[in-house]
């Protein structure tokens, strides 16, 4: 490059260095450390950290303003009919009559419902990537069901209306109508639509929280509990059930919480396969309704203030229970993974 | 290998009891077949998605708006770039607050009220989307007076925050304190220090989770149904209400039209693919990472 061309700069040849006060460096008061460059750092730390610590503050605020939109927007509801509204079974927006009761009978058992099938599927896939399968196929495995994960509930709906719900009328309802038709959860005309769909939907996407955790918790079992096992002679199964199952089960518990919190606010998927219908009934074959898809449907087109205000404490009703099964679930995991590198992202 | 096999052979072992041993099998044959069970609604779901999507796909489905009810044609363009439109903006207002509240907790919050954060935001993790959806409604919507984009936007920044908090904090602490204490050796102020070397060199972990709370917030329907709204039409303006691509895939897969499912499943694969991409470049910038974690 041709820097010829620039002009030069003027470059006075090495001066004696001014004899600083290096010589005499007793103490000289306090007045020696705002010369040091790092005091302009103490400013810029001192702005620094409170910029991050706002952005921390942010995420407790997020926390208030939920809490509190929801109280003050359920207040009128709370007003207007105090604990019956979470016992009352009527929903009738026309004559301002409102009650919980239909919306959380149906998000609990389509809840419960799709924790019987997703639980014993998630451990069975989780014990079986970490003590049974090839190392070869162990990361291809979580991964295709960490897939599961990633696919939005909204087209989890889409294939139950188009796949699922053809299945489930024609062979598997009619199957279970005939084999356990005797308990009366089967009964009744059935149209796809249903609680039993809610459930089987929120069951597969439930099962890779629940497995991933479990993965997680089944790795930091001490090696040395599964060695110990098959010293004394166990068989493989009788390893995973004494040394690693039974030390990790606090820890399963957890993801079968997380897991339960999340079927407890999944919504888009639920909504399009549950019916919605505001009733309470047995059989599983019927429609039913939850608290998130009731939020779903009527929220935008709610009409009066009250309402209004009974969906917002419906929301409330939900968040808080989510809260309290999640702050469970987390406090379970982390009895288990404590100290290790786990990071349990739900 | 645990060859309970060999170990019947010496002598000086009594032979593992024929119930143990099928015991044994019966629960490895069931983990098997748990597998099995759990993998085929995956492929069930993605082999019907491409066999419905690319059926369904084609240039006018990617380039206009709705046709009224009825007519054949048009497309979900307008929903394509309003979910563009409202994902730029949640991560305009979660990705800053999201790493530096991570920051936060890595760099100055070993103590109580970092606990208490690293506890919210895990907690916050698992609110109902649709409950974020009538926060936003109340604290945007009922201010401004009409649905809108920045509705939508600030329902999904609330949900993709605490992801983006723990997963920046986590990669933060996986860099060496030597590191650190390198570049406070140099005289360089915490700060730069923080900005310049750990973050820095935790980059490609905090785009990750950057990346995963991006593709958890790409799919949301809930909290976009009283926010965003919804759109026939173009919108890039803020404060209109837009159309979004899940909550297209929504509206039409309850309708009655087949037309209009044909566009759902075209709908859904557009999503899918734009989300597997996401994911799939998160692994693979895991994979060529700092650090392998994660």
């Amino acid at each position: 490059m041709a820097f010829s061309a620039l002009p030069r700069p003027h470059m006075p040849a090495p001066q004696p260095v001014e004899a600083t006060k290096v010589s005499d460096f007793r103490p000289a008061g306090k007045q020696a450390a705002p010369r040091l460059p790092a005091a302009r750092g103490e400013t810029g730390d001192r702005i620094f950290k409170l910029a991050m610590l706002l952005c921390g503050l942010a995420v407790l605020a997020t926390l208030v303003v939920i809490v509190y939109e929801l109280v003050l927007g359920s207040a009128p509801s709370w007003h207007a009919f105090g604990f019956k509204f979470f016992a009352g079974h009527d929903w009738d927006p026309v004559n301002e009559q409102f009650g919980a009761m239909p919306f959380i009978y149906g998000t609990l058992v389509s809840s419960f419902l799709a924790l019987l099938i997703a639980v014993p599927l998630a451990i069975g896939v989780a014990v079986f990537t970490t003590e049974m399968c090839p190392v070869a196929l162990r990361g291809p495995l979580s991964f295709f069901v960490e897939l599961l994960a990633a696919i939005p509930s909204v087209v989890y709906g889409l294939w139950a209306i188009f796949v699922l719900i053809p299945i489930l009328t024609n062979y598997v309802g009619p199957f279970l109508a005939r084999t356990l038709g005797w308990t009366r959860l089967f009964d009744g005309p059935f149209y796809g639509v249903s609680m039993l769909a809610a459930g089987i939907i929120l069951a597969i996407m439930i099962i890779p929280i629940i497995s991933s955790i479990t993965r997680e918790v089944l790795m930091v079992v001490p090696q040395h509990q599964r060695e110990a096992a098959l010293a004394l002679g166990a068989t493989r199964w009788e390893m995973i059930w004494v040394g690693v199952l039974r030390n990790a089960r606090a820890g399963i518990m957890g993801g079968i919480i997380l897991g339960l919190g999340r079927a407890l606010g999944e919504t888009m998927a639920v909504t399009m396969v549950i019916g919605n219908n505001p009733q309470i009934v047995k059989s599983l074959f019927a429609p039913g309704y939850t608290m998130a898809s009731v939020l779903a449907n009527e929220f935008s087109e709610a009409t009066g203030n009250i309402h209004r205000a009974s969906l917002i404490e419906i929301g409330l009703a939900l968040f808080l229970v989510t809260i309290a099964v999640n702050a469970l679930a987390r406090l379970l995991v982390w009895t288990v993974t404590r100290g290790q590198s786990a990071s349990a992202h739900a | 290998m645990r060859e309970t096999g060999k170990a019947s052979a010496l002598h000086t072992v009594p032979p593992i009891a024929l119930r143990r041993r099928i015991t044994d099998h019966v629960m490895t044959g069931a983990a098997v077949l748990t597998v099995i069970l759990v993998l085929v609604p995956l492929f069930a779901i993605f082999a019907y998605l491409v066999y419905r999507g690319v059926g369904s796909i084609n240039w006018a489905f990617l380039t206009q708006t709705p046709k009224p009810v009825g007519e054949a044609g048009g497309g979900m363009a307008n929903a394509i770039v309003g979910s563009a439109f409202i994902l730029a903006l949640a991560s305009i207002l979660g990705v800053p607050i999201g790493v530096g509240a991570g920051i936060y907790l890595a760099e100055y919050g070993r103590n109580r009220f970092g606990d208490v954060i690293r506890f919210i935001a895990d907690v916050l993790n698992g609110v109902p989307s649709i409950v974020i959806g009538i926060v936003a409604y109340a604290i945007v919507v009922l201010a401004q007076g009409h649905f809108s984009a920045l509705a939508g936007g600030v329902a999904l920044a609330i949900m993709m925050i605490p992801t983006i908090t723990r997963t920046t904090e986590e990669m933060l602490l996986l860099v060496p304190r030597a590191l650190r204490e390198a570049a406070y050796g140099l005289g360089i102020p915490r700060w730069r220090t923080t900005l310049s070397i750990t973050l820095r060199t935790a980059t490609s972990g905090v785009i990750t989770g950057i990346m995963l709370a991006f593709a958890r917030v790409a799919g949301e329907t809930a909290p976009l149904l009283f926010t965003a709204l919804g759109n026939q039409f173009w919108n890039l303006k803020v404060n209109e209400p837009t159309a979004a691509l899940p909550l297209q895939i929504y509206t039409y897969a309850l309708s009655p039209y087949d037309e209009w499912h044909r566009q759902a499943w075209a709908g859904a694969f557009v999503l899918i693919i734009l989300i597997v991409t996401a994911v799939a470049a998160v692994r693979f910038a895991v994979r060529r990472g700092t650090f392998g974690a994660a």
